[in-house]
């Protein structure tokens, strides 16, 4: 079909428009769009760009405060972090992508994230990944899940920025969908920003990187549909990546915008060169006009539609002033990079553009990026968590338990994985991959970033306000076993169809318990992506909104340690029990997935989470949140396969929400026996229980005389070794 | 990277900082860590980038690691042929020092200034792990700071470091003494277990015969501060720095 046919009702349907958005589009226009300009209108108005199911509801995140330089709605959000620096970061899913081929999928969307980053003028610093995966023996998931990892890895190992965190869990909801959800944080000068407007009249557009093929074409409206079987179909949708290009693109870029140079910037992502264009456009209130005869072609032949729908990698469109686009070029060669004018600048509020010398669009903006259509879709609030209760646990071998839950893939241990990241390129790695939080100090300076990803979609499943407020909570944990204060949220709502009620229900009871969280502990949502068409033949994954928190550490003193050493004296900060609820003892040991999911106490976890990052500053401690699996496993993780403890609980207490129990902000310290007191006098006023001392070759847990558990520390850390065992293998 | 101004040449007499060259091809990625590396330790880094002809008056060159023209073709090997590298060879063959980390141990192979040859690892992965290396040689300048059998601890990041060289040449280079750093336990022993990639003999780096020229898998710039895990690259770069 020519790219310039009469676009009819059919063919609007086939780009994923229903019947009502299509009238609009006549009406908008008064008359009827030719094939290019209704595919920039599908692929403006899809989901995944338009954000027209969600929009109305992130309103509720919020989104200012005293340190927030840039919320929402520019390529990603800004945070200052004092010293003059701002931390630039954002998280976005590549899910589909990943699920039809999962080493492009993966790697191109590490390639986008980092893009968002340095669009905005900052040099990208870290890279974490939120995994979430079917059951191992789920048809092709082995081979998702070394693709996706290999995938993250070439990528981001070539281009030179460290992948230090992230999280990866296995769910059979996923076993039709995973998630791939990566994020980047960056630094910059706070007076270094660059955003991404189209401003100026006169000034010129110019076209940067890799030429324009015909891969990925639909790839926005791929994201912004359900699967069946046929996905296997849509592997011609999914974008090949080439980091080398995008190395040259962060140095290329930097070295522009630090030059002076660039008016405006912003990379080519979903929906490429139209999203791009009209998004600068929009922002900026002016129009464009474009000559695509001189986008640089991949592929010989090429129409408008393709021009403008293709997903091509690692491309940039930048506004520079008249005067200036030689020195532009200049720069650009220089680092081998094709680059060339497309059009300039106009007044007025158009975007067009020519080919062959006719017109191939003419579009107004208004109506395809602000007025793009937005739906306040009906929704089924969730039922509470069901509950459950318990079979008799009373005859349990507590040794056998701990075992199998770190033998279990949802426990065990990543090293496979983050071994085939680099970790540490950069030279600025504090604390990386396998912490509670990664920990990277600005170039140059002793101020330390840190970053972590948290969501226990479990917990959101059965609860989704809870999980979604728990999920905030465990990243300030997190955060605070580093010694870092958090300053800004990023999040990637991952969800199936908007257009299922209970879905929507979820995915509003989320936000809003995100939200609720945000607010109690002031950290403002300064960007994020919506993910939603997660399901596969009508069956969603768990609604997994993954939290990707930023903090800072004024002054990095001391290296935060995960591990215990020999002859520290060990403590429990919280209650002595935990909760069940929804946790990975009931899921794995027991084959549970029920309530309830507690609700957050702010004002315990702030407390507690400030006194751990001062101790953790002051270098006092160890310190080690108790989350997936309890306080069992977190202890198994601070004997690091070398050294035991003896812990011993003081009363009588429920064994199994002693060991398993989770939640209620919990953490578990270490501490030099001469530092003792101090711990004892900075805890005043707070649950804290001495357990026992670190030592000796096996970790046991006691209650008075009765032994729960005695486990070798080595045999421990072997099994929380086998279940991904296989990723290390060739 | 920009390059930075190359009025002052000469080396580092009269309290000047020994001036050491760091080569950036495109695609290069440790270029700023090992910069900063060397100015950790008293010298002065130059950044060269890889169109020119002379190394600016420099009295060593490290060549860095990253993922040079993208090593779509083999490790290195387009590197090779850049214009720069006259220049290195010339610097090499004038018995200055020279120095290869990670991409840079490749590309000093591919050129034939090191001897043998990288494959993949053997798990056909890439690996980002802190391994442990013992000090075969301390009595070339880079490497004089540590002591003979001594263990270091430095992280290696690479899918291609499984060095390799036809049996006899590998025991006649063991013979010459061409090994310089090997892959050990904590202890500083060696079995299979303890070599990450497969590595013939378990080599990390390597020596040319008038020692001047030294390559290695693992990343000395990335321990140059204690608070980032370690301390054990100081002596390397230290020894270059004084060597240039």
């Amino acid at each position: 079909m020519n790219w310039d046919a009469p676009a009819t009702a059919e063919l609007a349907r086939e780009h994923g428009l229903t019947d009502d958005e299509y009238r609009r589009i006549l009406d908008t226009l008064g008359r009827t769009p030719n094939l290019t300009e209704l595919g920039i209108f599908a692929a403006l108005w899809s989901e995944h760009c338009s954000y027209k199911s969600s929009r109305v509801h992130l309103r509720k995140f919020p989104t200012t405060g005293e340190r927030v330089v840039q919320g929402p709605g520019e390529n990603a959000g800004a945070v200052d972090i004092g010293g003059g620096w701002v931390a630039v970061f954002k998280m976005e899913s590549h899910n589909h992508p990943s699920f039809i081929e999962p080493y492009q999928g993966a790697a191109t969307g590490v390639g986008g994230i980092l893009r968002d980053v340095f669009t905005m003028g900052a040099r990208p610093i870290m890279l974490l990944d939120s995994l979430r995966f079917g059951e191992l023996d789920a048809p092709r998931m082995r081979h998702l899940v070394d693709g996706v990892v290999r995938g993250i890895g070439d990528y981001g190992n070539c281009v030179g920025v460290p992948t230090v965190g992230g999280e990866v869990d296995f769910h059979p909801s996923y076993n039709g969908n995973v998630l791939v959800n990566a994020m980047c944080v960056g630094v910059a000068r706070r007076d270094g920003l660059f955003y991404g407007r189209a401003s100026g009249v006169g000034n010129r557009v110019v076209y940067l990187g890799s030429k324009t093929g015909r891969d990925g074409i639909h790839g926005a409206t791929m994201a912004s549909d359900s699967f069946d079987e046929r996905a296997a179909e849509m592997r011609p949708t999914v974008q090949v990546g080439d980091p080398f290009t995008e190395k040259l693109l962060i140095e290329c870029c930097l070295e522009l915008m630090a030059a002076g140079l660039v008016v405006g910037i912003q990379d080519m992502g979903a929906a490429g060169l139209t999203s791009s264009l009209f998004e600068m456009a929009a922002r900026a209130g002016c129009g464009l006009a474009l000559e695509l005869d001189k986008v640089p072609a991949r592929a010989a032949g090429m129409t408008p539609y393709e021009f403008m729908l293709s997903e091509s990698q690692e491309r940039m469109v930048l506004v520079v002033e008249p005067g200036r686009v030689a020195e532009v070029l200049s720069l650009c060669r220089r680092w081998g990079l094709d680059a060339c004018e497309i059009g300039e600048v106009v007044d007025g509020g158009e975007v067009s553009a020519t080919f062959h010398g006719r017109t191939a669009f003419r579009l107004p903006l208004a109506p395809l990026v602000d007025e793009a259509p937005r739906y306040e879709r009906p929704l089924a609030r969730p039922e509470p968590a069901p509950l459950v209760t318990l079979p008799d646990l009373s005859a349990r071998d507590w040794g056998a338990d701990l075992r199998s839950l770190l033998a279990s893939e949802q426990l065990a241990s990543a090293a496979r994985i983050f071994e085939q990241y680099d970790q540490s390129v950069g030279a600025a790695t504090v604390v990386g991959p396998g912490a509670d939080a990664a920990l990277v100090l600005v170039p140059g300076t002793r101020i330390g970033v840190a970053a972590t990803t948290d969501c226990n979609a479990l917990a959101c499943g059965l609860d989704p306000y809870a999980g979604a407020a728990q999920a905030v909570a465990e990243a300030v944990r997190n955060l605070a076993c580093v010694g870092a204060e958090p300053v800004g949220i990023t999040d990637c709502l991952n969800f199936g169809s908007p257009e299922d009620e209970q879905v929507m229900g979820q995915f509003v009871a989320a936000i809003e318990g995100m939200a609720e969280a945000c607010r109690a502990f002031a950290i403002p949502v300064v960007s994020g992506n919506v993910s939603f068409y997660n399901d596969t033949n009508g069956r969603a994954i768990l609604p997994t909104p993954t939290v990707g928190m930023v903090g800072v550490v004024d002054e990095v003193r001391s290296r935060p340690r995960g591990r215990w050493q020999d002859g520290e004296v060990v403590y429990l900060l919280g209650p002595l029990e935990g909760e069940l609820g929804a946790s990975r003892f009931m899921q794995v040991a027991l084959g549970l997935e029920a309530g309830p999911v507690p609700p957050v106490d702010f004002a315990a976890e702030q407390r507690a989470a400030a006194l751990v990052r001062d101790l953790v500053r002051k270098g006092l401690a160890a310190a080690k949140d108790i989350a997936d699996g309890g306080l069992a496993v977190a202890a198994a993780e601070l004997c690091g396969g070398r050294v035991g403890a003896d812990l011993e609980f003081p009363a009588e207490v429920s064994p199994v929400r002693a060991l398993f129990g989770e939640w209620h902000g919990r953490f578990l310290l270490a501490v030099a026996p001469s530092d003792a007191a101090a711990l004892v006098e900075a805890c005043a006023g707070l649950p804290l229980t001495r357990l026992g001392t670190a030592g000796g070759g096996s970790l046991g847990i006691r209650c008075g005389t009765r032994v729960w558990l005695d486990e070798r520390v080595g045999r421990l850390e072997e099994l929380r070794g086998r279940a991904l065992a296989f990723l290390g293998e060739t | 990277m920009t390059e930075q101004g190359t009025g002052v040449r000469g080396q580092g007499t009269g309290g000047r900082r020994a001036r050491v060259a760091v080569v950036i091809f495109p695609g290069s990625n440790c270029d700023r860590d090992t910069l900063a590396g060397v100015e950790a330790v008293g010298g002065e880094a130059v950044p060269i980038w890889h169109e020119r002809s002379d190394l600016a008056g420099c009295g060593a060159v490290i060549l860095p690691g990253g993922f040079s023209y993208g090593d779509y073709l083999r490790a290195g090997a387009m590197a090779a042929h850049s214009k720069v590298m006259t220049a290195v060879r010339r610097h090499a063959e004038a018995g200055r020092p020279v120095l290869g980390i990670c991409n840079g141990f490749q590309i000093l192979l591919e050129v034939g200034l090191l001897p043998g040859a990288m494959l993949m690892n053997r798990t056909l992965r890439f690996i980002c792990r802190e391994v442990h290396l013992r000090v075969e040689r301390n009595d070339v300048a880079m490497l004089s700071h540590y002591a003979r059998g001594q263990v270091l601890g430095l992280p290696i990041a690479h899918k291609e470091g499984n060095w390799f060289a036809e049996p006899d040449v590998a025991d006649w280079l063991e013979s010459q003494g061409a090994v310089a750093l090997r892959y050990c336990s904590a202890d500083g022993e060696f079995d299979d277990d303890v070599n990450p990639n497969g590595a013939l003999h378990a080599i990390a780096g390597l020596v040319n015969r008038d020692g001047n020229v030294l390559g290695l898998m693992p990343h000395p710039e990335r321990r140059v501060d204690a608070l980032l895990g370690g301390v054990d690259g100081r002596g390397l770069l230290r020894g270059l720095v004084e060597a240039a």
